[in-house]
């Protein structure tokens, strides 16, 4: 295997490193540091297996019939280039923000080991292995949500991220346990050449969807993301949001399109059903949202959505025989996760330096700071446009791709696709149209406008390290949304060993040109549109400042600001009230109640604003209410004497014994 | 494999049927000296029945086994018993074992439950083993009973080393245990002894009685 897959190793070791050093000064540097170097190592290793063949390695280690299988192919190699991109951003952002943490020993041991339990499961090649780095994953990125366990809600976080996690593996230790069948082939090479029956597969696939889509926050195993995510500190929340779901779609894709084989239709159509909802639902919470780090985790349940949109296209058109939609869809969705992990790190990087420099997360707080903070604010600027899907970033060119991959799907017999694809695409568009909004309104509220506190009126700039992570996004956001084709082309190998097929090439067509399918039907030029938009600006630019005679400061136009208090802008309640009432109302039950104290009290009048969320009154709310009989009903099991206790296990054991003679 | 009727089987069927009787004489005994004595004969038919299994199976790491039931199960620990019951004064009393006919019902119809459970599970097995385990697990759910029925704390302890004879006697008719296990058990039977003892100590030096009916006052537990 490639030297670089050492990283893996190494990275366990800083881990142990870190428990060691978290203390002193030094601590932050080497734990940062060399969590930078690895996830460069990591990087190299995922290119190296993008375009190289594919390679195995067996370590004597683990379960002795099983051992620990490894393997490298296109598909582990594409996310491995996803979490080495994710983690050496958070590395190298976190080298100026780790700074701030009033906790480092809660934060550094686990960073490192974050990353290697994420690494071991895309290098993993039987089912122990996987569930192995699977836990670690959990476990650790549990552990880094809870570094601040003392803040308001975190501790609840934490909790039922735990649930939620604990439950995502019992999914998948059921789904591995039926692909492995009754002689227990746990190696994913035995998986790969055994073909469950129809009925096992179906229960395998939906099983695997729950469990790795719990993981990944869709809908409506969704609710404990935008409650963990924002808990853990900035850097972390971006691995969360970047790269752990990134994760569990591989999860996915591997159990699904690789160990699972052929599949039917209406697999294509339960995906697309989730996948559609996801993106709705994720995108309007994130625009009632008005903690800026929720809002972003709203945001990455949205785009699990439309990466599982993409998915779902992808088995639909597979178990069709359409391979050359399904390589499309397929690319779509990858290119997607790719520059969702890009973006999404960005905008959590941004959170984190505001965050710091305010010490708020409530939007309604801030304003103003593209005065304070320069170039945080025109790097989360290009976060924004790459997220809210604007050309010539790279956000536009991968929802560009799905929305080609929904509109060139052939006649379909199945009504189960023939519905849900035009609804997907309506869906999707809905999703972006919505995403824009809400990112506007990110932007608008937390740096446009006048500072709405002390706090954001004396921020200051964040640190160089943190800077230059922001920018490099920045750039890579740039670089994939002018050059798309490159990306697709690397991802080709990935399509052709899942579906068989891939997209034409794109990189002979002239001018960094792409399309899809052929040049006649459809096709998108990013560096065209990136010399329209910059020359367009320039050219505005430049005709502006002939007219005009520079830049003057003066008192505001009365009649625009007639009242000199900032409570007078627009707040981030007051943006979204407009979408509140179309939406909210029938999906959120939102209602906006007047309170107005009656004569005499001196208290101010109040507008209370209520949101419930549907998925949790309806299915966890009364989930937890049953757990908690259940419980109070046991509890009385708790109080019994020594000898009743002695009785119940007589008794139960007397009762199998029965039961076993009976049975026979 | 022995033959179905031979000698050897016979033998052992004796002593496996032995321990189950002696088990029975264990459910009725209400002074706790006496206890102990039944006890001290439990483990020695055990001890008896392992070195005949040695003796049949050619296996001589069985008489090391045998002989360690002989040294603790049949003298060290029902002595230390004896000992504690002289100290803590409670030689004279006894015990009240409610309705001992119906603990005998119970205790005939599990044995009538475990040959009806094992007898067809073991089906193809060795004949001896087959008895063997049945009748072991008879000695199991009868230590079982006993624990349960009893209130004096020394007589759950009985209970609970009787149970611990009967899956003894289900790994020694089972060919092919390694003597490791045997060990370990022995040893973690004596560990759990000590452990006991201690416990019994301190509840006595704090409730001036070892029924543990007043450990759940204590508790505040339910009655």
């Amino acid at each position: 295997m490639t030297g670089a897959i050492w990283s893996i190793p190494a990275l366990f070791v800083l881990a142990i490193v870190g428990t060691v050093t978290a203390k002193t000064p030094a601590g932050r540097i080497v734990i940062y540091g060399g969590s930078l170097l690895l996830a460069a190592g990591l990087l190299i290793a995922g290119f190296d297996a993008l375009t190289g063949p594919v390679q195995h390695l067996r370590l004597p280690l683990g379960l002795p019939w099983i051992g620990t299988n490894l393997r490298l192919d296109a598909l582990s190699g594409f996310f491995l280039v996803i979490l080495g991109l994710g983690g050496g951003g958070a590395s190298l952002f976190a080298l100026g923000y780790g700074r701030h943490e009033h906790h480092p020993e809660r934060v550094l041991p686990f960073f490192p080991a974050f990353l290697a339990g994420m690494a071991t499961v895309l290098v993993a090649d039987d089912a122990f292995t996987f569930l192995f780095g699977w836990e670690l994953m959990s476990l650790t990125s549990w552990a880094l949500v809870m570094a601040h366990d003392k803040e308001p809600g975190n501790a609840r976080a934490g909790f039922v991220y735990l649930i939620m996690a604990t439950f995502s593996g019992l999914a998948l230790l059921l789904a591995f346990g039926m692909l492995a069948g009754p002689l227990g082939g746990y190696a994913f090479d035995s998986m790969r050449a055994a073909h469950p029956a129809t009925g096992t597969a179906a229960i395998i696939l939906i099983v695997a969807l729950i469990g790795a889509g719990s993981k990944a926050g869709l809908v409506p195993l969704h609710v404990w993301l935008p409650l963990a995510h924002p808990a853990a500190p900035s850097h972390v929340s971006a691995l969360m949001s970047g790269v752990m779901t990134k994760i569990a779609v591989y999860g996915f894709i591997r159990i699904v399109f690789d160990l699972l084989g052929p599949n039917q239709w209406w697999a294509g159509t339960a995906v697309l059903v989730l996948g559609g909802i996801t993106a709705v639902l994720g995108v309007l919470h994130a625009l009632m949202e008005r903690d800026i780090k929720r809002l972003l985790a709203y945001s990455t349940v949205e785009n699990i959505g439309i990466v599982f949109i993409g998915l779902g296209l992808a088995l639909a058109f597979r178990a069709t025989g359409f391979q050359a939609g399904a390589a499309l869809a397929l690319t779509a969705a990858l290119f997607h996760a790719l520059n969702h992990t890009v973006f999404k790190s960005l905008l959590f990087f941004g959170a984190g330096a505001v965050l710091n420099a305010t010490g708020e997360r409530d939007m309604e707080t801030m304003g103003g700071l593209i005065h304070r903070m320069p170039r945080t604010s025109f790097a989360f600027l290009a976060g924004c446009v790459a997220i809210a899907g604007l050309p010539p970033l790279n956000g536009f060119a991968s929802e560009w791709l799905t929305l080609q991959a929904i509109l060139v799907h052939p006649e379909m017999s199945e009504w189960g696709l023939k519905l849900m694809i035009p609804v997907d695409g309506a869906a999707l568009a809905l999703a972006a149209a919505l995403a824009g909004a809400c990112f506007v309104r990110a932007f608008g509220i937390v740096f446009l406008g006048r500072p709405r506190t002390d706090a954001a009126a004396h921020a200051r700039e964040t640190d160089p390290w943190s800077i230059a992570a922001m920018m490099g996004f920045a750039a890579l956001c740039l670089l994939a949304g002018i050059f798309p084709g490159v990306v697709i082309d690397a991802i080709a190998p990935v399509a052709r060993g899942l579906t068989g097929a891939r997209m034409p090439v794109q990189l002979g067509d002239a001018w960094m040109t792409i399309a899809p399918v052929e040049a006649s039907r459809s096709s998108y030029n990013g560096l065209l549109v990136f010399g329209f938009v910059t020359a367009s600006i320039l050219l505005t630019v430049a005709v502006v400042h002939r007219l005009s005679r520079g830049v003057r400061r003066g008192p505001a136009w009365d009649c625009g600001f007639p009242d000199p208090t900032t409570a007078s802008q627009y707040s981030a309640a007051s943006f979204a009230q407009p979408l509140r009432r179309v939406f909210a109302t029938v999906v959120f039950q939102a209602s906006d109640t007047v309170v107005m104290p009656p004569p005499g009290d001196n208290r101010a009048a109040s507008i209370v604003r209520r949101i419930r969320d549907p998925i949790w009154d309806t299915v966890y709310a009364p989930l937890g209410r049953g757990v908690g009989w259940i419980a109070d009903r046991a509890n009385k099991l708790q109080f019994l004497t020594i000898r009743r206790y002695l009785g119940f296990v007589f008794g139960a054991l007397v009762v199998l014994l029965m039961a076993l003679t009976l049975w026979q | 494999m022995v033959a179905p009727h031979g000698l050897s089987f016979d033998v052992a069927h004796m002593l496996a049927g032995g321990l189950v009787l002696v088990s029975f004489m264990m459910l009725y005994q209400d002074r706790l000296t006496a206890l102990l004595h039944v006890l001290a004969l439990h483990a020695f038919v055990l001890a008896l029945s392992v070195a005949w299994q040695a003796h049949i199976q050619d296996a001589p790491h069985l008489y090391i086994a045998a002989g360690i039931a002989l040294a603790f199960k049949a003298i060290l620990v029902p002595y230390a018993l004896r000992r504690m019951v002289f100290q803590m004064g409670l030689h004279r009393e006894i015990e009240t074992v409610g309705g001992v006919g119906i603990t005998m019902l119970a205790g005939i119809a599990l044995v009538a439950l475990s040959l009806e459970v094992m007898l067809p599970v073991t089906a193809h097995t060795d004949p001896v083993a087959r008895e063997d385990i049945a009748l072991a697990l008879s000695v199991v759910l009868i230590g079982l009973l006993m624990m349960v029925t009893r209130r004096n704390a020394i007589s759950q302890v009985v209970g609970f080393m009787s149970l611990e004879n009967g899956i003894n006697l289900a790994a020694t008719g089972a060919r092919g245990m390694p003597l490791v296990v045997e060990i370990s058990v022995a040893f973690s039977v004596l560990i759990a002894f000590i452990v006991i003892g201690v416990f019994l100590f301190r509840i006595r030096e704090r409730f001036d009685t070892i029924d543990v009916g007043a450990l759940d006052r204590s508790r505040g537990g339910q009655r």
